[in-house]
């Protein structure tokens, strides 16, 4: 057995350059792979970290319509909803458009008891919480900017007009690591005070209602009563689970995830055709000594095995490598698309993609060389020896 | 000179590797000018939805209509303006016109997509000469009617003429199907603003759009609404208007269509290195025999290169052609910035072609400059003797 791995590591590096040209080939698929599959666990960030026993509630029109804040006390007295929470996308804008981040106006309490997965000091919270002019950042965001407790945040409006400045009060770190950190909430109140002197008409909206259940099993009977109660009014609601929602966002841009996950196995196809083209070159030139181990009595079995073990032995060491090396540029990928791709992390499943493509390389790759040399004709093999 | 057909009928003697090699480097040239040709879609789709000569005014800093609103006074007041051009009917050319989102399903999948509903006046269809109507008639004025854009009425549940779509507590019957050619009108729907501005309980319009009487006259219109104390309204063309829309779309293909072609390039690349390097070494008595008839160094530089320059070209050539089918594809995605779909489709042109053939024998190049080198080096005795 020792003996046949010697011939394996001896054959493989026989044509030195070649099989290094062709592992530095697997190394950088797999490494191309490897983060084509991250930014798509990327896309899905959203999902992974929402809850089953949530509901989002939105105007059925589309999200562009807010609900009245009355709708609270209704929501309220639903059975099975625990909390209620609400929320207004802002739209601001930090000083130019290139420093994007999501920012909610928020009902600060009850929001944050339904997400404990946005961990504050107690101090922090109870400040943020009295401050109407309160906000909290996520940990990446303060970082990114430099901002720190006490920092006075000027936005600029595009939804609701205005120049508005913000107390940051807080900073949060995610309870997991599939947490967003990148977000930026602040008081609804101030925001529908605000409104209230400047364009009474949109004042007391809401853009979403957030709904806490009391078990996840009744989310689908919840999200009906809701839907019918306020049908046929002016602000007809449509509620589904807080996983229904996030992945409604991810079906708009489906398009751009298929072609990412298609060029991904392009990625697999391309490298794939550069290792069975160099299988195939091997295995013509040692035909010689194929016929030669066939005359000695080595079965077909052995030959395969010897093709086959060589062709492992060059993917393995290239997706190896690949897959050490996917870390650290992963991350700073991460860095760089920050805003982009507020969680950028390498999955476990990504790594076993990655090692389940090396072996289909390699076994796609060794079929057509051993074919051609465990069919060839003794003699006609031998013949080809110079 | 060692006759181009030599490095022809080497390629195809080892055609196995040459298939395996060039077609690793087809599905780089694949993705390469797939990726071209989407951005250069998106482009097209851009550039023709907007018109040069028209204006589109909407609240300051709003950045889309969707986010946009303009009250019925400053409505008023850019309308009264001496740039805006007058029609036919001495009336000016000048629309008022209200956009919202309204979240679809996709037939077939029942998948939703956010889709713009606009309210049009009696002017929008003038300002927009892409656009005509081409089945049933236009809605009229005062009635629940509403027509679709053929892309709408195609993939869209309720968006087939005489079906009907029900919002603001009312049902809104489909009564023609408009054709906006490539340009991103052809992704809405328009109804009559009035209705829609009732029905959407939503008293201020979105934007106003105007046509300009004499197109350099727009500076002069820009720096006065914008500086007019009664308003909070800036001014853009509309080509600008459309292509600042999409920055971030393009932008993200433009990143991504760079990292795809480097990282498959240098597969690609190593490829064509490792082919060549066989080549080379299987072929060196050959080469050695080539030197002693009196062939120069750089003779045998050139036909083993223009092997690699072929081996690029086969693989280039068929990369294209499978990327010209692409063009049948319509690509259809939610548009960050305005949070509505956006539809447009791979578009080949003699650039992206010219573009893929240029890399494709790059390609080759680099993957073939260097074992080249090494056969042009060999010593004749040398070579001659490993034979």
């Amino acid at each position: 057995m020792t003996y046949f791995l010697k011939i394996l590591v001896k054959n493989a590096f026989r044509h030195r350059l070649r099989t290094l040209l062709t592992i530095i080939g697997i190394t950088i698929a797999i490494l191309a792979f490897g983060l084509l599959c991250t930014v798509v666990s990327a896309w899905y960030a959203g999902v992974e970290a929402s809850s089953a026993s949530r509901l989002v509630t939105r105007n059925a029109i589309s999200l562009v319509f807010s609900l009245p804040i009355s709708y609270r006390e209704k929501l309220l007295r639903m059975t099975g909803v625990k909390q209620v929470s609400y929320a207004n996308w802002f739209g601001g804008v930090y000083i130019t458009e290139k420093n994007f981040f999501p920012n909610f106006a928020i009902e600060p309490k009850s929001y944050l008891d339904l997400y404990p997965e946005f961990v504050l000091d107690p101090r922090e919270k109870e400040n943020f919480i009295r401050d109407r002019k309160g906000a909290v950042a996520g940990r990446k965001l303060a970082e990114r900017f430099g901002w720190k407790v006490g920092d006075s945040i000027p936005l600029r409006g595009t939804i609701f007009p205005g120049s508005w400045q913000f107390v940051l009060r807080g900073i949060y770190h995610g309870a997991e690591k599939s947490t967003d950190e990148n977000q930026f909430f602040f008081q609804w109140a101030f925001l529908n005070e605000t409104m209230l002197k400047s364009i009474p008409r949109r004042a007391n909206q809401v853009g979403i209602y957030l709904l806490g259940l009391s078990s996840p099993n009744i989310a689908a009977e919840v999200s009906r009563n809701v839907d019918a109660t306020f049908k046929n009014s002016l602000a007809e609601t449509l509620t589904e689970t807080e996983k229904a929602f996030q992945l409604s966002f991810i079906s708009m841009t489906e398009a751009i995830v298929i072609a990412i996950q298609t060029v991904s196995f392009v990625v697999i196809a391309i490298i794939m055709a550069v290792v069975a083209n160099t299988m195939a070159m091997t295995a013509r030139e040692r035909i010689g000594e194929y016929a030669v181990f066939k005359t000695l009595g080595f079965s077909w079995w052995h030959i395969a095995g010897m093709i086959f073990g060589e062709s492992f032995f060059i993917t393995i060491t290239g997706c190896t490598l690949g897959i050490i090396l996917t870390f650290p540029v992963a991350k700073a990928f991460g860095e760089q698309l920050s805003n982009f791709f507020p969680v950028f992390h390498v999955a476990r499943a990504t790594l076993y993609l990655d090692v389940a493509a090396a072996l289909v390389i390699s076994l796609v790759s060794g079929i057509f060389p051993t074919w051609r040399a465990v069919t060839i004709k003794i003699a006609d093999g031998l013949r080809r020896i110079q | 000179m060692i006759p181009i057909s030599y490095s022809f009928r080497n390629l195809w003697t080892r055609r196995f590797t040459t298939c395996m090699t060039a077609g690793g480097m087809a599905l780089v040239v694949f993705v390469f000018a797939s990726v071209l040709m989407l951005a250069e879609g998106l482009r097209k789709t851009l550039i023709e939805t907007g018109s040069p000569e028209n204006v589109i005014v909407i609240r300051r800093s709003a950045g889309s209509e969707v986010q946009s609103g303009v009250e019925r006074l400053p409505a008023a007041i850019v309308e009264s303006q001496p740039e805006v051009a007058l029609g036919a009917d001495g009336k000016p050319l000048l629309a008022k016109e209200l956009v919202v989102l309204y979240s679809l399903n996709k037939r077939g999948s029942d998948k939703p997509a956010n889709v713009v509903i606009r309210g049009i006046g009696a002017k929008s269809l003038a300002l927009r000469p892409q656009v005509r109507l081409v089945q049933g008639r236009m809605p009229r004025p005062g009635l629940s009617e509403i027509i679709a854009g053929s892309s709408i009425a195609r993939r869209f549940q309720g968006g087939g003429i005489g079906e009907t779509l029900r919002f603001g507590m009312r049902n809104w019957t489909v009564v023609g199907i408009f054709d906006a050619g490539s340009t991103g009108f052809d992704s809405e729907i328009w109804g009559d603003v009035d209705q829609l501005m009732q029905a959407f309980r939503r008293p201020v319009y979105s934007s106003v759009i105007f046509r300009l009487g004499d197109t350099t006259t727009f500076p002069r219109f820009k720096e006065r609404i914008e500086s007019d104390p009664r308003l909070t309204l800036e001014a853009k063309r509309e080509t600008k208007y459309y292509v600042d829309q999409s920055e971030a779309m393009a932008k993200f293909l433009r990143i991504l269509g760079v990292a795809l072609t480097i990282i498959f390039s240098l597969g690609a690349m190593i490829g064509a290195m490792i082919t060549m390097y066989a080549a080379v070494a299987n072929r060196v008595g050959e080469i050695g025999t080539l030197r002693a008839i009196g062939f120069q160094r750089r003779s045998i530089l050139g036909a083993f290169l223009l092997e690699a320059l072929f081996l690029g070209l086969i693989g280039g050539a068929a990369g294209l052609f499978f990327a010209s089918f692409m063009q049948l594809v319509t690509i259809s995605t939610m548009n960050w910035q305005t949070f509505s779909e956006l539809a447009f489709s791979f578009t080949l042109t003699p650039d992206i072609i010219g573009k893929s053939l240029i890399f494709s024998v790059t390609m080759g190049f680099v993957g073939g400059v260097i074992p080249a080198i090494r056969a042009s080096r060999m010593n004749i005795v040398e070579a001659l003797r490993e034979s």
